[in-house]
């Protein structure tokens, strides 16, 4: 499924300034029952912004007036490490998060947000402190992915890196499988015939 | 350039496809186990673009994570539950896929039944849409989990994009006490390096302490590899690898079962191979651990006390540790052996195995569940289950006061009926100690499943040693 083509987005950034922020705090797994992938947004980071009532939990900062749908979010390094699940970059993108900001990602959220327009920009931690100090004063925050530049109110543009392969789906909004089948269908088939010469035992 | 090379060098080489511009290369997928929770948005994404399974015998599917462990057979009772085991059932007869139904006698946790049906294999790359693939590692093979998205990719096209990993060996020395598991040594391994010290490594453990475990061991260590940050834990193919293997359904036989262990021996690391990193634990020094946080790294040996924060000198350590401790219910200083539980879960994808069983059953045996417990064993597999009844350490548990369940993922995550409620403290022998994991609010302390037995007799976390 091809996901909306990234260009640039701009707005305010969200700061989450902690550490490890595993897939269970972005999408609690008992919400997981759920086999749809569209209007996951209401459950990001469910029980951060609600209490056991549903209630909206004073000063957490996505119930801060302006940041409800933040299009940034910086956050503690480890950010996404935990489960594969792809719901929690899908409730990302359904709470209108295209970009997140950490100096480490788990490894799996990392190519799941490549995959669904979401541009994660690994920076060093240094830069990552200032840019929360940042994010929590309300500077506007503008994510290039063309130009890969990270554009802050009140700061210099710093550069970042996404695998220019990766860049090009997402700025286009390419279908990785497509992709895939389209230049690599005989390559795939020679392997199949080369390994099964090597490991027949693959082939039942 | 020399010419050694490592295991997951090896592994990486014989299943490079192409190389893609961008550094990236496509890798050739040999099996994808499938579960409920992870697929259905794939098989959408598969249906609406027409296409087929590129080869379906190459997929195992099975329910585990949503399904109750209470009862077996009849209709689940939960509707989202019960939807989503429906809709993987729709999905695998629409599409051809082989998969144990849940009254099978090989239904199970995936991490469980891929290597208890021979569909897990050395030499082999094995994806599923679930972080702790890191466990078919220790039959030397190269799996890690994926998104649900890649699912659909595998699928179709029988291969994935991955840039390759540094590597990262991990050295296990010296000999350790009877009674300190896989488990406490992964525990340490992860309290050491951190929970993101190995992103970016595929981890091979090595040594003659790794030679001399079990595949159950193996298969702990590599599940909690992802824990450290890492999606690929790695262990040689060796003699023990290939009696686990010997007759099981999926496995070769015949003739190709000589071919097939005569190509599996060519995979382990060259002697001299280069790693990127090294770290060695002396496992002497490795006493029976506990989590206290919220994530696998807050572990400490159980003779420890709860840290202080206030003497933590880096900042946000520091704010970490508060915040868990905060969390967890704990007070600074506290001797964790003083921690009271209320619930006991032994089982899951990391130490749901006989084996894990019967350690459990060890401390277990001629006592009873501490009064106001609540005790449950979760079988990784209804195989394990069938396999420890015949054994009769179902009746050990339920004599002692456990309740003995059918097979699942249950407490390990929360989302069956297996819950804890806010404010729960549960001793578990699961991977993940995060917020809310095993139920909102729930506290999650993780240890081995003799540690956990232990924690059931006495009511509070207790260090196994002193049952010996
Ligand atoms: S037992 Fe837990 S970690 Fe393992 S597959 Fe099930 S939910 Fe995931």
């Amino acid at each position: 499924m091809p996901a909306q083509p990234f260009i640039t987005v701009s707005g305010l950034a969200a700061a989450m300034r902690e550490e490890n922020i595993d897939t269970d705090i972005i999408f609690p797994a008992r919400f997981l029952l759920i086999t749809a992938r569209a209007g996951l947004g209401r459950y990001a980071f469910h029980d951060r912004r609600f209490n056991a009532q549903g209630r909206e939990v004073p000063g957490y900062v996505l119930n801060r007036p302006g940041y409800a749908a933040p299009p940034v979010i910086v956050a503690g390094a480890n950010f996404g490490s935990g489960s594969s699940r792809e719901q929690a970059v899908w409730a990302l993108v359904g709470l209108g998060t295209r970009a997140v900001i950490a100096s480490s990602f788990g490894e799996i959220f990392f190519s799941n947000c490549l995959r669904n327009g979401v541009v994660p920009i690994r920076l060093p931690e240094a830069d990552v402190a200032v840019l929360m100090d940042a994010a929590e004063a309300g500077a506007a925050f503008t994510v290039d992915l063309e130009a890969q530049e990270l554009r802050v109110e009140g700061q210099p543009i710093r550069k970042f890196v996404i695998a220019p392969e990766r860049r090009l789906a997402m700025l286009n909004g390419w279908d990785e499988t497509d992709q895939i089948l389209n230049q690599y269908s005989d390559d795939i088939a020679s392997f199949e015939q080369g390994q099964r010469a090597v490991q027949p035992w693959l082939y039942v | 350039m020399t010419n050694t090379r490592t295991l997951y060098e090896k592994l990486w080489d014989s299943h490079v496809i192409a190389d893609m511009p961008g550094g990236a290369s496509l890798i050739y997928i040999d099996r994808h186990i499938v579960h409920e929770v992870s697929s259905p948005q794939a098989f959408v994404a598969l249906r609406e673009s027409g296409r087929r399974l590129r080869r379906p015998d190459t997929h195992l599917s099975v329910a585990d994570h949503a399904v109750p462990t209470r009862v077996r057979g009849g209709e689940i009772p939960d509707p989202q539950a019960r939807a989503q085991v429906a809709e993987l059932e729709d999905n695998v007869a629409e599409f051809g896929m082989p998969y144990a139904g849940l009254e099978s006698a090989e239904q199970g946790i995936v991490h469980v039944i891929g290597p208890e049906t021979g569909f897990t294999l050395p030499g082999t790359t094995i994806v599923c849409g679930d972080s702790h693939t890191t466990t078919h590692g220790a039959f030397g093979a190269l799996a890690f989990g994926i998104g649900a998205s890649e699912l659909g990719t595998v699928m179709a096209a029988q291969a994935l994009p991955q840039a390759k990993a540094r590597t990262m060996k991990v050295e296990l020395v010296g000999e350790r006490h009877r009674l300190v598991s896989a488990k406490d040594i992964a525990l340490a391994l992860i309290a050491r390096i951190g929970a993101n010290g190995a992103v970016g490594h595929a981890i091979e453990y090595v040594g003659t302490a790794v030679s001399a475990m079990s595949m159950a061991e193996r298969m702990t260590l590599c599940n909690m590899t992802i824990e450290a940050g890492s999606r690929i834990g790695l262990v040689a193919p060796d003699e023990v690898t290939f009696a686990y293997l010997n007759g099981r359904r999926l496995a070769p036989n015949g003739p190709q079962w000589t071919a097939a262990k005569a190509y599996w021996r060519t995979l382990a690391s060259d002697p001299g191979a280069a790693y990127d990193q090294t770290v060695t634990l002396e496992l002497a020094q490795i006493a029976p651990q506990v989590s206290w946080g919220t994530s696998p790294n807050q572990t400490l040996p159980i003779g420890a006390a709860v840290p202080d924060p206030a003497t933590i000198a880096d900042a946000s350590q520091r704010r970490e540790a508060e915040k868990a401790i905060a969390y967890m219910g704990l007070t600074p200083g506290q001797p964790l052996t003083s921690v009271a539980v209320d619930t006991v879960f032994i089982g899951s994808c990391t130490n749901g195995r006989i084996e894990d069983l019967r350690a459990a059953a060890g401390i277990v045996q001629g006592r009873k569940v501490a009064t106001g417990v609540r005790a449950i064993v979760v079988p990784g597999s209804t195989a394990t289950r069938a396999a420890a009844e015949a054994e009769g350490l179902d009746r050990v548990f339920l004599d002692a006061g456990f309740e003995w369940r059918f097979a699942g993922c249950s407490m390990c995550v929360a989302m069956n009926d297996d819950r804890l409620s806010p404010g729960e403290r549960c001793a578990s022998t699961s991977n993940r100690n995060f917020e809310g994991r095993q139920g909102p609010g729930g506290r999650t302390h993780l240890m081995s499943p003799a540690m956990a037995a232990a924690a059931a007799v006495t009511g509070h976390l207790a260090d196994v040693r002193e049952f010996a």
